[in-house]
Formats: structure tokens, sequence, C-alpha cells
């Protein structure tokens, strides 16, 4: 007889990863602006409206709110994980990492580097990201390329209830500092079947959510429920897509990629973010110059512009990829035979 | 006052205190002879005129407990029991350093120690100090945490930050700002517009005290009450000591043009190390059998982190991960 299988969001899913690691690791603490929540923070008038809800119950003393002062409490993160604890800091949005990013790029990321390894800085940075919510320029932006960019730094993305556990948990297990990436618009919009059992996924594994022949798209967080849309409309022109989530953007696994490169010899990359220094073209370009002779097309990407996020619906709808523009990208990858067949 | 308080330490003590600061005396000086010489690399910034300091704090500390240093941090490494001939290693970039090299005299740390780096960030070890507080809160230890900052350091968001983070969640952690005169070359006078900072941490709701910090009995004074306070749960305090430095902001770049005739003069008139002498009731007898084995521990360390290799080439892509 089979059990009814349990349905989570991506939020609850994220909220099973923190209550089974803090059970399991009496040195996880979690803090953040409200992950208590409510006046006098002793819980009783409780309003953590996020992943963190309800974990104040089970864990009284490794539950915190912070202040608004993320400047100290990222530090601090720092601090406790150099000297034994295992610290989730809540950032809330990741917009405001611009209050406190001497903390991630100088002190998290290069801690263990600058004292020749005699250290380490096993902390997770929760944060928000992307478009959709109507929150205008300062609670919309797809930082990642900017923690990618710099070493010492792990960076995790995922894409999808099952993945934003496994990654979780592992990110909270991992003994180096990682900036997790949760998109806004997957906390309730994104549900799935997720196991009940305390799990893992490995930081820097893609994985091939479609596979195909035509060609490659690799696509980051929401992006990928985007590719996959594409990916139909394309198949019912007789055109199958690859898509690949790469659900860790450093550590990347390029391994993957250039495999089904080697198969497609086509590339679309999908990134919400701004196009310039992104994780897109980081991926375009080194994809390009370690596996050109196998390209039988330029290098497609498909980002946000070079813009702020708007705050007017009509403006913000237009500002992240989608289905259609990413149709759009990988026909004009392929041969104009092909192209003018299926249109 | 001082000769008081010099009757609560025994002996022992007052000679171990001698000795720390004697050795970081010797220390910066010779690092200020090497450096002038040409033959250190890098940027470095000496403790020189503030050792009362770093003995006195440090000395009201026990194993386990931590420091969170600044980018003038040789001095709280050596009060807090760090190998001076690591260190020098460090200074020269050496294998066998301290970070082994990776990080030089604005990063040089030693965990074991509970010394937390150096750090090149005017207040970055304010968080950091924050952090080992709140490991040792979790876990129940008795552990107290030290943050020291500079007087210009004390402008910093990120220390304002610390000071409510540290009292909202009452965290085992001492604030010592470390008021030299000077942020770099600009004045007290002009960005504290002449106000201490012991006043805005009572703006914050935790205690804090103005002590001399060329007095090393009135800073370990200072420092007993406020570290015994976090240590039994009273949560953090903040020190402000007043100690000028001998030398400029950094060797090799600052000429102290901005400094008053006679200033530096003066400051060394006050050596906190002939105060305490006299208030220790230290007899040249005693003095001299520590300076003699000091000077000769530098004078290894000198010798050694220059015979020392360099780092293998390969150490410049290690450390970077735990795993990756």
């Amino acid at each position: 007889m089979t059990q009814p299988q349990r349905v989570l969001s991506y939020l609850e899913a994220l909220n099973e990863a923190l209550a089974q690691e803090l059970a399991a690791d009496p040195s996880v603490v979690v803090f953040g602006e409200d992950n208590v929540g409510g006046h006098g923070c002793d819980g009783t008038m409780g309003h953590a409206w996020g992943p963190t809800r309800g974990l104040h119950n089970q864990f009284p003393d490794r539950i915190l709110d912070a202040p608004i002062t993320e400047s100290a409490f990222v530090g601090a993160a720092v601090g406790a994980a150099a000297t034994g604890l295992r610290p989730v800091a809540d950032l809330l949005f990741v917009d405001f990492a611009g209050v406190c990013f001497d903390q991630i790029l100088n002190q998290a990321a290069k801690l263990r580097y600058m004292v020749g390894g005699k250290a380490a800085v096993p902390m997770v940075l929760r944060c928000m990201w992307g478009t959709g919510m109507r929150r205008g320029a300062q609670h919309s932006q797809a930082l990642y390329s900017l923690f990618t960019h710099i070493p010492g730094l792990k960076v995790v993305a995922p894409s999808n209830p099952v993945d934003a556990k496994g990654l979780l948990a592992a990110s909270i297990q991992d003994d180096d500092p990682v900036i997790f990436f949760e998109h806004k618009l997957l906390y309730f919009g994104s549900r799935a079947v997720v196991p009940e059992e305390r799990y893992t996924i490995p930081l820097g594994e893609a994985k091939v959510v479609r596979e195909g022949g035509d060609v490659t798209i690799v696509a980051i967080g929401r992006m990928v429920n985007e590719a996959l849309a594409a990916a139909e409309r394309l198949a019912a022109e007789g055109v199958e897509a690859e898509v690949i989530d790469p659900r860790t953007l450093s550590p990347f696994d390029f391994d993957t990629v250039y495999a089904s490169v080697e198969k497609t010899s086509r590339l679309v990359v999908v990134d919400e973010s701004n196009p310039r220094c992104s994780v897109a073209t980081d991926i375009a370009g080194t994809v390009a110059e370690n596996r050109f002779a196998a390209l039988s097309a330029a290098v497609r990407t498909v980002t946000g512009p070079h813009a702020p996020v708007p705050f007017s619906p009509a403006l913000e709808d237009a500002f992240p990829p989608n289905a259609d523009k990413i149709v759009d990208a990988v026909r004009s990858t392929l041969p104009s035979s092909v192209v003018s067949k299926a249109s | 006052m001082a000769t008081e308080s010099a009757g609560t330490l025994g002996r022992e003590e007052l000679i171990e205190a001698y000795r720390v600061m004697r050795t970081i005396r010797a220390f910066e000086e010779r690092v200020h002879a090497e450096f002038g010489s040409g033959e250190l690399p890098g940027a470095v910034h000496l403790y020189a005129g503030q050792e009362a300091v770093a003995a006195g704090v440090c000395g009201a500390l026990v194993e386990g407990d931590y420091i969170a240093s600044t980018h003038r941090g040789h001095g709280h490494a050596i009060a807090k029991g760090c190998d001076i001939g690591a260190m020098m290693r460090e200074l020269y970039g050496k294998a066998g350093g301290s970070c082994n090299g990776k990080g030089g005299s604005m990063h040089i740390a030693d965990f074991e120690r509970g010394m937390l780096g150096a750090n090149g960030v005017a207040a970055g070890g304010a968080p950091l100090a924050c952090g080992s507080a709140l490991t040792a809160k979790i876990l129940g230890k008795r552990h107290v945490s030290v943050a020291f900052v500079g007087d210009g350091a004390a402008n910093q968001g990120s220390f304002a930050e610390s000071l409510n983070l540290a009292t909202v969640w009452q965290l085992p952690v001492v604030f010592v700002v470390e008021d030299n005169g000077y942020a770099q070359a600009t004045g007290t006078r002009y960005h504290l517009r002449g106000l201490d900072v012991a006043r805005r941490a009572e703006a914050f709701g935790m205690p804090a005290s103005i002590v001399d910090g060329t007095d090393y009995l009135a800073v370990r004074a200072a420092a007993d009450a406020a570290v015994e306070r976090a240590r039994t749960g009273g949560g953090p305090s903040l020190i402000e000591c007043k100690a000028g430095r001998f030398f400029g902001h950094m060797e090799g770049f600052d000429q102290q043009g901005y400094r008053g005739a006679g200033e530096v003069d003066r400051l060394r008139a006050e050596d906190c190390l002939v105060r305490f002498t006299a208030a220790a009731g230290l007899s040249t007898e005693d003095t001299n059998g520590v300076d003699v084995t000091v000077e000769a521990a530098v004078e290894v360390a000198v010798a050694e982190a220059k015979a020392a290799p360099a780092p293998e080439a390969a150490e410049l892509l290690t450390d970077v991960y735990v795993s990756y």
C-alpha cells in the first residue's frame, strides 16, 4: 500500500531543512530580522513569515531575532563560524548585501586564506532574489554574479523544493561560506513531492532536467521553469532542447555543460540578472573558450537588460527572460532551414 | 591609585606584564628598523607607545578567550601569547609564518591562541568578536571576546551596529577603543569633535569607562572588571584607552608632519614602560633580566625570519576553500 505523497512548497522545504539541521547538529544557529518575529521577540507574538516560521518553538535557544543591523550580524556569523558554530544568517533581500558587503567580501570570503588555512568559516547567508513581486529596484535583483566572482565563497541557487531542501542542508553542513539564493516567486509558487527524511544534494553538481539532442539551455533558478516551457514549444517544432539546471553557481559544474554541448553543438544561457559580467556571460565565455570546436553556432544569452528592475507591473514583466525570449534565442542558433521549417 | 592596584597583582604577574610590554616594544622598534633598511615588504602599522593597552586588556583574559584585532595588531597578538618567531616570519611573508605568509602584518592571526586576526578594514574586528561571543553563549562556555578598534574605526557604522547587537543579544564581549589621537593623520578633535567614544557606548545601554592607556594598572583594573562582567553574564561593556603612538600611521609612508612640535617627545616622556616599572616597584635588576631575554628573542626571530624560505608556489591556490 503506497502512502499519499507529501507536497511541500519551496518555502516549506527550506523550513524543513533548517529544522532537520538544527535537530541534527547543536552548533547550528539561525538568526536574522524577524526570524522569531514579533514584539519583544519571545515567540509569544511570533510573526516570522519566511522559512524560519515556527522553528523558535522547537529550538528556542538557537533562533535569534536580529536588529536591522546586517553589517553586525553578518560579521557575527563570520566570527561565530570561525569559532565553532554553523550560523545560518538571513539577509532577507540580497539587495541588502549593499550595507554589509565588507563582511561578505573581506571577512567571510577571505578569512581562511588570510590565516593560511588555520580557520574555516562554515556559515550560510540566506537571501531572497529575483523579479516578479513588484518590489522595485532595491528588492528585486539577481546579484549572484557578484558573489560568484569572489574566491572563498560558494553560491547556490535552487530552482525547486526538492533541490532547495537538499542544497540548504548541504550548505549548512559545508565547511565554507555559502551564499544561498532563494527566488521569491518560487516560495509559494513552486511545489513538489519532497522526501521527508534528511538528505543532501552535493554542491557543484548540475542536473539535466530535460534531455535533448539539438540545443543545450542552461537556466538559473526560476528560469529553469521558463526554459522547460520553451523546450516544450520547441519540441512541437521538432527541436529537442536539453535543459540544465546548474543548481550551484560556485563551484560550477562545467563538465555537465561541456558534455551536453558536445552532444548538441548549441548553447543558450538563461539568466534573470543584468547582462554585463554576469553568470550568463561567464558560462558562455568559458564554454566558448574550452569547447569552441564543438559549437556549430554562436552562444546566445537571454538575460535581463542593463537597467534596474522597475516597479510598474507592465515594465517589470518585460524585465526577465521568459519562454518566448528563450524560444527566439534557440531559433537564432539553428540553421535557417530548421527555423523556416519550424515556422 | 595605580600603586594601590599594583597591590592586587603578584610579583610574578607584574614581571610578566613588563615582559609582555617590553616584548611588544622590542618587536616594534626592530620592525621599524628593518622596514627602514628596506628589507621588510608591505604595509606595517606599529604599536609602540600603546603597549599598556594590549598588555592590560589581555592580562585580564584566560585561555579560551578571544580577541579580534586591528590593522595595528602586533601588540595584541604578542599580548595574547602568539609566538614572535612565527609573527616575524609572517611579516617577512615566509613559510612557517603565523599564516604561512598569506596574511602579513595586517592579517596576522593565531586561532589556537584565540587571536582571531588583525584586520585590514577599520572596525572589522567588532562584528567578528560579537560572533565569537555568540559562540561562547550558544555553546554555554564562559569565554569572553574582546574587540579592539581605533578611534578612527569608532566612526564606522559596523562598530555602532556591533555595540547595539552586543547589547540586544547580551553578548560576553568587551569593546576596547584605542584612542591614539589620529585616524591615519586626521585628529580626533576633527573626526570625533573631541568627544569621547565612551559616551556613545552609554547611549547603547552598556557601561563604559575611560582610562589612561599608558597606565598598565589602570587599564588592567578596567579590563578585569569588564571581563568579569562579561564572563558572569553581565553583558557587554566598553573601555576607552587613550595612548599615543610613537611612530606614524604606517611605516615608510607617514612623515608625521601633522603632529605638533614636541608631541612625540612628550609621549615618550610618558612611556608606559617607565611608568609601569615605577608603579610596580620593579628594580633595575628585574627589568634588565627581562630586557636581555626579550632582545635576544627578537634577534633570533628576525634572523630566522630572514633565513626562512618563501612559501611554496603551490600555496597560491591552497586554503581558498576547505573543499571545492
